[in-house]
């Protein structure tokens, strides 16, 4: 078991690098030949920080468009943020002081991390327009991340599984020294999961999160006619002239 | 052939968001492009054998061209937010109007031929083959969207339907399925230089015809000058200003404005149309080559500065695009760029939209007006969307909304805003932008202003609003052809020149 485990998440890790490395590179090599801003837009790219960072950090526009989605959209978000930083002490000896001081708030944050989910997947059967747009994949993608969330907190909140280990188990793997990994079901599960979503990630629409700060109309600066953009492509046709 | 009949939607009192209803508006089809339309412009006519093998090529093609494309087909996760923002789907209930749902026609078959997931699991991530049925969807649904932008303002991504849209119809143009009403004009711009096909003589006649029916008006001899050679500015307008009630309104109104100021103007006959239809497919040559006529006149003719008439897309093309593709604007260290840029006069913004010329004259007590002469008018304005959202004026982000209610509250003493929601970045279209101004589309038109005709109707009966004004010639070709069918008088629609042009003082 140890060693499936074990290459089980090498492989996922190595996919979930060299996938999203290649699909930041993708994006970042494709000219954006034209400015197109959402207008009103920042006129400096200090201003297109402020703005990105509004809509990565508060989520903004979708506050704008719908206050249920972004009501359950930022339980899930924040309630995931919170746990995946509690769960770094799992990687890390000594534990950062940040990680102890958040470990409070990680652990019932997963509440608001399986509330947001299941708003959300409500939401899928309940309103016409979203349910005729939700394609299988759109389901089970809540339906992992919800199993997901409901194991570990099983593990928080019920039957506690053997932390020590499992500690020992990924320090081991980050050392290239295996160590023999727990034998609790709910916690195989749980990293079988968490291994599913890694490998999933750089092919599905989980990409939003890279993804969003490649986006045009959201990082582009408002000043086209102060500054020429051409892209390479483009320019060509210029030459020609 | 007409088209069918259709029952005008009610306006109540709220815009509300309806059940879906499937499939009902899969008939509506635009006309398509002759044979000798497609050949002008370098496409098929008819889908050959190889049709499917050239769509996804062009696909191909443009996943290396536009990151827009690329990553919006990759970053959506369903989450909703756009399937009740837009005034297609709001008008006529057609799930397939919802932003989503229209890009997702696209991204089925993204999906299926470019993504590992729907290679292998075609199912599970909605991916689909490109088929003929899927091909029928795409003409008939890139053509009910007026690539107007108000999902992408609540998109928590951005993601701007009409980059899809855009992409979709070159496609279908590169499939021999081109649109009828936006390739032809396309060739008259190319061919003769605007969209109405109108050549110089004539464009000289309408022109003198105008001057003399302004003296008569006003015992004042304002000019139109057409070719001036040495002028300082070159003013480029929708050619639709030339000749449509109520455009000329606001024609008439930058020529008073000229010549109040003293400012030596011209027109061009080679440069004589503001619009881009090349905006509304992904043809970037296209768009280009409409563009460059603009650059070509303008050295032509030495001009120091470059104005803009009222035009919605046109402006965001001049204002956004404009330096990129014809090199007018400033920041460019090209010898194409700095061949123009040096004979442009630097104290001014280029290109200039006329609204912020108006408003930079007023404001400064060059020209002269008086409100009262509108004290018949209560009025409104419509944000056009493209200006809205796909532009700016002035030097602060939303000088596009605020510069021309400003220039209105200057000339007409009664305004009043519609709803908040139906405004400023969340305005709703006309329903006839985007290449969708044709009689062939008119159902999906009378539909898609349904969400504006509310909003009015709000203010009519709570202001008694008699004036929606605004700054586009798609808009008001639109609503006086759209609006009389929700009960409401044409005469109700004109340009901000054409308040202007009542209020100016001239000597």
């Amino acid at each position: 078991m140890t060693i499936i485990y074990a290459g089980m998440f090498y492989i996922a890790t190595l996919l979930l690098v060299v996938g999203l490395a290649y699909k930041i590179y993708d994006y970042s090599r494709t000219p954006a030949p034209l400015k197109i801003p959402t207008t009103p837009a920042p006129t400096t790219q200090k201003g297109v920080a402020y703005r990105m960072a509004k809509e990565v950090v508060l989520f903004e526009s979708l506050f704008k468009s719908n206050k249920w989605i972004w009501v359950f959209g930022y339980l899930f978000h924040f309630g995931l943020f919170l746990v995946l930083a509690r769960h770094l002490r799992y990687f890390t000896e000594p534990v950062w002081f940040w990680v102890d001081f958040i470990q409070p708030f990680g652990k019932y944050a997963s509440i608001m991390m399986v509330v947001g989910l299941a708003g959300l997947l409500t939401r899928r059967f309940v309103v016409d327009r979203v349910r005729y747009i939700s394609t299988p994949s759109d389901y089970l993608m809540l339906l992992l991340l919800l199993a997901i969330g409901l194991t570990g907190m099983m593990m928080t909140f019920v039957v506690h599984t053997d932390i020590i280990g499992l500690k020992a188990f990924f320090m081991g793997l980050i050392y290239l020294d295996v160590q023999p990994i727990p034998q609790d079901r709910i916690l195989l599960v749980h990293l079988a999961l968490v291994a599913l979503l890694m490998v999933i990630f750089p092919i599905s629409k989980l990409l939003h999160a890279p993804g969003v700060f490649f986006s045009p109309t959201r990082n582009q600066v408002d000043n086209p006619r102060e500054h020429r953009h051409v892209a390479a492509w483009a320019a060509r046709l210029d030459q020609n002239n | 052939m007409a088209a069918a009949e259709f029952d005008i939607p009610e306006i109540k009192e709220n815009i509300e968001v309806p059940k879906l209803r499937e499939g009902v508006m899969a008939h509506a089809r635009t006309f398509p492009a002759a044979q000798p339309i497609q050949d002008y412009l370098g496409y098929p006519h008819e889908l050959g054998d190889d049709w499917k093998e050239r769509a996804i090529d062009k696909m191909g093609d443009m996943l290396g061209k536009y990151r827009s494309l690329k990553v919006f087909l990759d970053i959506c996760v369903h989450c909703g937010a756009c399937t009740d923002k837009c005034h297609y789907y709001l008008g006529t209930s057609d799930p397939k109007n919802m932003p989503v749902a229209r890009q997702d026609l696209m991204r089925q078959v993204y999906r299926r031929y470019f993504t590992t997931a729907g290679k292998l699991f075609p199912k599970l991530v909605g991916a689909r083959d490109l088929t003929k049925e899927v091909l029928d969807d795409w003409y008939s649904y890139y053509y009910q969207c007026s690539e107007c932008r108000r999902c992408s303002v609540f998109c928590p991504y951005g993601i701007d339907t009409a980059e899809i849209t855009m992409v979709g119809r070159e496609i279908l143009n590169h499939v021999g399925m081109g649109q009828k009403y936006s390739n032809e004009i396309l060739t008259k711009v190319m061919k003769i230089g605007n969209n109405l096909g109108l050549p110089g003589p004539a464009l000289q006649d309408t022109l003198e015809g105008l001057e003399e029916d302004i003296e008569a008006d006003t015992g004042v001899p304002v000019k139109m000058p057409l070719d001036v050679k040495g002028a300082e500015v070159l003013l480029i307008t929708p050619s639709a200003d030339f000749f449509s009630e109520p455009h000329v309104e606001s024609l008439i109104g930058y020529a008073k404005v000229f010549h109040a100021a003293g400012i030596n103007w011209t027109m061009s006959s080679y440069a004589s149309e503001a619009a881009n239809f090349g905006l509304f497919d992904a043809n970037y040559e296209v768009m280009r080559k409409a563009a460059m006529r603009i650059r070509d006149a303008a050295l032509e003719l030495g001009v120091k500065r470059i104005v803009v008439g009222e035009c919605g897309h046109a402006w965001r093309v001049a204002y956004s695009f404009w330096n990129t593709l014809n090199g007018i604007g400033y920041g460019g260290n090209d010898p194409f760029s700095i061949e123009l840029q040096k004979q442009l006069d630097p104290t001014y913004p280029q290109p200039q939209h006329i609204c912020e010329v108006t408003h930079d004259l007023i404001k400064s007590g060059k020209i002269k007006v008086d409100p009262s002469a509108n004290d018949d008018l209560v009025v409104t304005f419509h944000d056009s969307c493209n200006v809205a959202r796909g532009s700016r004026m002035g030097t602060e982000p939303g000088g596009q909304f605020t510069v021309p209610r400003e220039l209105i509250k200057a000339v007409a003493n009664n305004f009043h805003n519609m709803a908040d929601e139906t405004i400023y970045e969340s305005t709703f279209c006309c329903g006839g932008g985007g290449g969708l101004l044709t009689d062939d589309l008119m159902e999906v038109r009378v539909k898609g202003a349904l969400p504006r005709a509310t909003a009015l109707n709000n203010v009519v009966k709570e202001h008694q609003v008699n004036f929606m004004a605004m700054i586009c010639a798609i808009c008001k070709a639109q609503f006086t052809k759209v609006l009389p069918k929700y009960g409401f008088d044409m005469s109700m629609v004109g340009g901000v020149h054409q308040l202007v042009s009542k209020a100016i003082k001239l000597d």
